[in-house]
């Protein structure tokens, strides 16, 4: 066993989702599963190979560097849960000392 | 007289340029279908049918003043992944309802260009993540063949319209098998290009190093002008093929003797379909009889493509989705605080794999685990690579069976996620090795269900694929519609 219910619930607030209870319990169980699985993988020799990252590698394209337009702010904006004028509304970042 | 869905896309266009028929015509004949067959097929989350009655009147305009377009008229159905300038775009995943896009991808903006009618948009796994369409967070989609069982994912709604003649074409995108996997179990052609062939500007991620798109279709020639009018060079995506496109119309019809067939022996495993088996046999002596000569090659790494390709995809989807965020678009649930917002959005938001999926992502891609898997998974994606390069030294395709097995029944394998996983193995190591891949239907199983034949081309290869495609197609002459969809 190489999954904790606590380790889903560190992973899970890194990947900022709150799971709740009886999801912590599946994902406990199959994570452990799917990773034992994958550790077929520590069984092949790699010793001195690259990693792909990239299947079909391209060289770093580049362009002219000029200005054309860009989106409207109206319709950047169209989508947002919540706005005030032209900015995104989120809930307090920073705690305000009285 | 033949219908609609019995033609292809030039023997549809030449009705209408020779004003036969008319657009609008045409495009309420699919509405009609759809109004019709969809309540039990399920493939479409969404008919935008006065979107496409209003482009149909344009497109009958056009072709008054003697305009033309290579899909002129012809209506096609959407994954519901594609951004589309004012049309609502989900994922099928809660936390995009109610998106509106304001611009269009490349491929919509090239379908646009070629004057397609938007008959709507299709259902597919959340985020496309899944085999068998079930993770939707809207519907489950049914096969046409055998409405008890799954079309296959992620691009199952693509698949169950193509096949129930709800649409003249689709289009999908293919990370581990979203194409060729349910365009295999609904008896449709389905091509993933070469990674990079099409642009993926406006196509929401999943996993980076993997997505393509590409065309779901009845036959050969329709996936040609599809190709045709999608591919090519974007300088909006960074990983875009600076290479011409050939017209791959050009190689249909040519033939293919001498061409040399690889069959990979690691893809005809125990535990596989022997219905699935046998029409892959079958298949080889059609391929045999027209000339092309079989030799048997190696992948000696394909076993461990499917827990690569879950180290790898996990990883990347873990990263894409930390965009939605519930701040610039898509749900927004309250917190206490920002981070708080963050949590119960995503919480509220995503379905049951795609947290499976953030998770495992985030898991592999944490301090302390980061070497052991995500970068041996890299390094065992080099290995696999090499075995095609090495293949293809005395091949100029590769012909493999696209799943171990047909259909199977709705709810079958959803509780059983590593179970529903390695239903992709064959259709995995192609987007791992970034090659084009292709399915195309070569029989059915004792049921009746439709069989998939994998073609796997070398890199930018699609027209020689396309070439071998079409012979085969024509010398075995499959049934592409069930007769209820008649």
């Amino acid at each position: 066993m190489k999954i904790t219910r606590e380790v889903v619930e560190y992973v899970g607030h890194l990947g900022r989702l709150d799971l709740e209870s009886h999801e912590v319990d599946l994902y406990t169980d199959q994570l452990d599963r799917i990773l034992q699985y994958m550790d077929k993988l520590n069984t092949l020799n790699t010793e001195g190979i690259e990693p792909t990252n990239h299947a079909i590698p391209l060289d770093c394209l580049l362009r002219e560097d000029f200005v054309k337009e860009s989106f409207k702010i109206e319709s950047s904006m169209q989508n947002a849960p919540e706005r005030k004028g032209n900015f995104f509304k989120v809930p307090p970042i920073i705690e305000v000392e009285e | 007289m033949k219908k609609f869905y019995d033609m292809t896309i030039q023997e549809t266009r030449n009705l209408l340029r020779k004003r036969e028929i008319t657009v609008t015509e045409l495009t309420s004949f699919y509405i009609e279908r759809i109004q019709r067959y969809d309540k039990d097929v399920k493939a479409y989350l969404r008919v935008t049918d006065e979107k496409a009655l209003e482009m149909a009147h344009y497109a009958e305009r056009k072709i008054e003043q003697g305009e033309d377009g290579p899909f002129l008229g012809i209506p096609f159905g959407i994954k519901d992944i594609f951004c589309t300038e004012g049309i609502e775009t989900t994922c099928a995943s809660q936390i995009l309802k109610g998106f509106i896009p304001p611009y269009d991808a490349t491929v919509i903006k090239k379908l646009k260009d070629g004057r397609f009618i938007h008959l709507g948009r299709l259902n597919m796994d959340e985020f496309a993540m899944g085999s068998s369409t079930e993770n939707s967070s809207f519907q489950t989609t049914k096969n046409p063949w055998d409405l008890s069982r799954i079309p296959g994912g992620s691009s199952g709604g693509s698949a169950a319209a193509v096949a129930a003649g709800l649409c003249a074409a689709a289009l999908g995108t293919d990370t581990g098998g979203s194409i060729r996997q349910p365009a295999s179990l609904c008896g449709v052609v389905g091509m993933k290009p070469t990674y990079g062939r099409v642009s993926r500007y406006g196509l929401v991620a999943f996993a980076s190093s993997l997505d393509q798109i590409g065309p779901l279709t009845r036959n050969v020639t329709d996936c040609a002008i599809v190709m045709n009018a999608i591919a090519g060079f974007d300088p909006m995506d960074s990983t875009s093929i600076p290479q011409p496109v050939p017209d791959y119309t050009k190689c249909l019809g040519k033939d293919i003797k001498g061409l040399k067939i690889g069959i990979p022996k690691e893809y005809f495993i125990t535990g596989m379909d022997p219905d699935v088996m046998r029409a892959i046999e079958e298949s080889l002596t059609v391929f045999e009889k027209q000339g092309a000569i079989i030799v048997d090659v190696s992948l000696p790494h394909t076993e461990y493509a499917v827990a690569t390709y879950y180290v790898i995809c996990t990883a990347e989807a873990s990263s894409n989705l930390a965009r939605y965020d519930g701040v610039k678009y898509g749900l927004r649930t309250e917190g206490k605080d920002i981070i708080d917002m963050y949590k119960k959005t995503r919480l509220k938001g995503f379905g049951k794999e795609v947290k499976r999926r953030i998770i495992l992502g985030t898991y592999v891609l944490s301090s302390g685990y980061y070497d052991a898997y995500y970068r041996k998974a890299g390094k065992v994606r080099t290995l696999i690579r090499r075995d095609f390069d090495k293949a293809f030294k005395s091949c100029d395709i590769l012909v493999t069976p696209v799943s171990p097995t047909t259909a199977f029944k709705i709810g079958e394998k959803m509780e059983d996620p590593l179970t529903m996983y390695l239903s992709d193995i064959f259709t995995i190591p192609v987007n791992l090795a970034g090659l084009p891949g292709m399915s195309v239907p070569c029989g059915f199983d004792a049921s009746g269900l439709p069989i998939g034949l994998q073609i796997i081309g070398k890199p930018l290869d699609e027209a020689l694929m396309m070439q071998a495609a079409y012979v085969f197609e024509s010398e075995k002459n499959i049934k592409k519609i069930p007769d209820t969809f008649r």
